[in-house]
């Protein structure tokens, strides 16, 4: 499963990296977005996987015995995404603008 | 009451809340300036206490680190939250008469808030993610000044920023996310201690890699300095002089925290390496900024040449070379605010900032000019300048240290700088003006504040010799970092 995680995001990564060199908005605000759910994906991967042990004080007992899934990485992962969201909405706003400025979206032509 | 640790983010993000609610710009401004001199005063008591009772925390929720979310001031902080304070009284005041009404109507004053707001939380925090979150808020709100209400060259300069800062914020979060996988720990004191015995985590070397390209971009370092020239002259001065006066500079702090805390354990040749690096930024931004023919264009190839000594003291890695970037940073967030502030002046009077279509200012405003002159020439490290002050403290460092080359391009690169600086007073002040020029008054609004930090960069000097302890004291403790780790995981 760490495997098939790894491979999913690095492809986010260069996938999101190769549109962000290119010279077309729309091609730029995807590679932005894809970038951004790759390193959920690392960020969820590199804080181990674990399977049917939610962090939960059993009844009964005082502590939390491990092994138990770290919710830290998921509150990061959630943290980002509200960011990331926030951030895509102003990418598009500005390359909406950028549009209507210039009226063409290749942001090499001036 | 540690609690006051809260302020210098709390009272601009309240500022900005009520300003929101206020629909009269002219209250708006007062608004604003009362709170950005109330930032200021929160500023120099986090600094006071800092200086009498060392470094202080404070636990967030009273959740003790590293599970909370810890708040430090340490020497650096404090330093720095207190340029916050001066940058953000200046461009306050500035605005009263800097902006055009659209720009002001269209929400400068709350955004300009949120900025500040994220600044000092970035200077404040002591977690790794929550410098992240600051970095975000901090971004979003410059986004939104440099977009608000523009035209065309404007929204494409935007659109560079936005993308190369997104792609730095990318970085950053991935190395976060390795490092938590690794240190199970987000807390920069509690990584500290763990890292500090020697046992190192694997990919130690990519993380720092990955921490130094993220403030690298942000702090526009070589090669990643492209969008600040082409997106910080386009914004009205009140929003660049604050951008370049503290966007930059959190890059750099940044450097300097995560650098001197969690890679203390890297071999020499990184050291060596930034060090490389802010000399090729030197040299680049100062050669740059010859070759431009815009008052603002100049300033802004300046400004990346500059950051280039700003660093040059992480890459030496000595006492008095942390101590003289540290000074160094104190007088360019002065200098190059003021600057920035000149030049939207002289934009205001001239209608533009092209050599080729100014001149004559001397003649026409002396007390503008004199002051131009004094900043100028402080940016450049004129002696008794502030600027030569900690340029002599650097290359006095890398001569110590034995790094000659970097000494003499630090060098060779101050005597472009005053070459650039002189080319600029020569055709913006001396030549003859154009015979169509536009002639408009200057407006005491804007005057006072570029007066405000002329004679705070003139302070820096006469003050040069406390103001070197005070930064020899916290390069010590930067590069001892044994009182800041006990500080936050012991105390609070």
């Amino acid at each position: 499963m760490e495997l098939l995680l790894a491979l999913a995001a690095g492809s986010l990564y260069a996938a999101g990296l190769y549109l962000m060199l290119r010279r077309r908005l729309a091609q730029l605000i995807i590679g932005l977005g894809l970038l951004t759910n790759g390193t959920n994906i690392l960020i969820f991967t590199s804080g181990g996987l674990t399977r049917g042990i939610p962090p939960v004080v059993a009844p009964g007992a005082e502590t939390l015995e491990p092994p138990f899934a770290d919710p830290v990485p998921q509150a990061l992962i959630l943290t980002a995404i509200v960011i990331g969201f926030g951030v895509l909405a102003f990418a598009l706003v500005l390359a909406h603008q950028v549009h209507r400025t210039s009226g063409s979206d290749d942001i090499g032509e001036s | 009451m540690v609690s006051s640790l809260v302020l210098p983010v709390a009272i601009p993000m309240f500022t900005a809340a009520v300003l929101l609610l206020v629909p009269n710009l002219r209250v708006q401004r007062w608004v604003a300036l009362v709170a950005a001199f109330a930032l200021l005063g929160s500023a120099v008591s986090v600094a006071l206490r800092v200086h009498a009772h060392g470094i202080q925390v404070l636990h967030a929720g009273s959740w003790r680190a590293p599970f909370g979310i810890t708040l430090v001031a340490d020497g650096l902080s404090a330093m720095l939250l207190v340029a916050v304070g001066i940058v953000s009284v200046a461009a306050t005041a500035y605005a009263f008469a800097g902006l055009d009404p659209r720009r002001e109507s269209a929400g400068y004053h709350p955004v300009l808030m949120v900025l500040l707001m994220g600044v000092s939380g970035a200077f404040l925090t002591g977690d790794l993610f929550n410098l992240y979150v600051w970095f975000e808020v901090m971004l979003v709100a410059s986004f939104v000044l440099m977009a608000l209400y523009r035209n065309k060259m404007q929204v494409r300069a935007a659109f560079i920023y936005v993308t190369l800062n997104l792609l730095a914020s990318s970085i950053l979060l991935t190395a976060l996310g390795l490092l938590y996988g690794k240190a199970g720990t987000l807390n920069m004191a509690d990584l500290s201690h763990r890292w500090s015995g020697g046992a190192l985590p694997p990919f130690y070397g990519a993380m720092a890699a990955l921490f130094f390209t993220a403030f690298g971009i942000k702090a526009a370092l070589f090669p990643w300095f492209s969008w600040l020239p082409a997106s910080y002259h386009t914004p009205p001065a009140a929003i660049s002089a604050v951008f370049a006066g503290l966007l930059t500079k959190v890059g750099v702090y940044s450097m300097f925290r995560v650098f001197t805390l969690l890679f203390r354990g890297l071999p020499p040749v990184a050291p060596t390496f930034l060090l490389g690096v802010s000399l090729v930024t030197m040299v680049v931004g100062v050669t740059c900024a010859l070759s431009q023919r815009d008052f603002r264009r100049v300033v802004s190839f300046n400004l990346v040449g500059h950051i280039g000594f700003t660093t040059m003291g992480l890459g030496l890695a000595t006492p008095l070379g942390v101590s003289g970037s540290l000074l160094y940073v104190l007088h360019h967030i002065l200098a190059i605010t003021n600057l920035y502030l000149i030049g939207g002046l002289f934009l205001r009077m001239r209608r533009t900032s092209e050599f080729d279509r100014l001149g004559s200012l001397f003649r026409t405003h002396p007390l503008p000019s004199v002051l131009a002159l004094l900043a100028l020439f402080a940016l450049a490290g004129v002696p008794p300048l502030s600027g030569a002050i900690a340029k002599i403290a650097l290359v006095q460092a890398a001569f110590e240290a034995r790094a000659y080359v970097a000494g003499s391009v630090a060098l060779v690169t101050s005597l472009l700088g005053i070459w650039s600086i002189a080319r600029l007073w020569d055709e913006s002040f001396w030549k003859p003006a154009p015979p169509d020029a536009d002639k408009a008054g200057p407006l005491w609004q804007q005057v006072v504040p570029i007066g405000g930090l002329t004679l705070l960069s003139l302070g820096l000097s006469v003050a040069a010799g406390p103001l070197l302890e005070l930064t020899s004291t916290i390069a010590r403790d930067l590069l001892e970092p044994g009182a800041y780790v006990n500080a936050v995981l012991e105390g609070g």
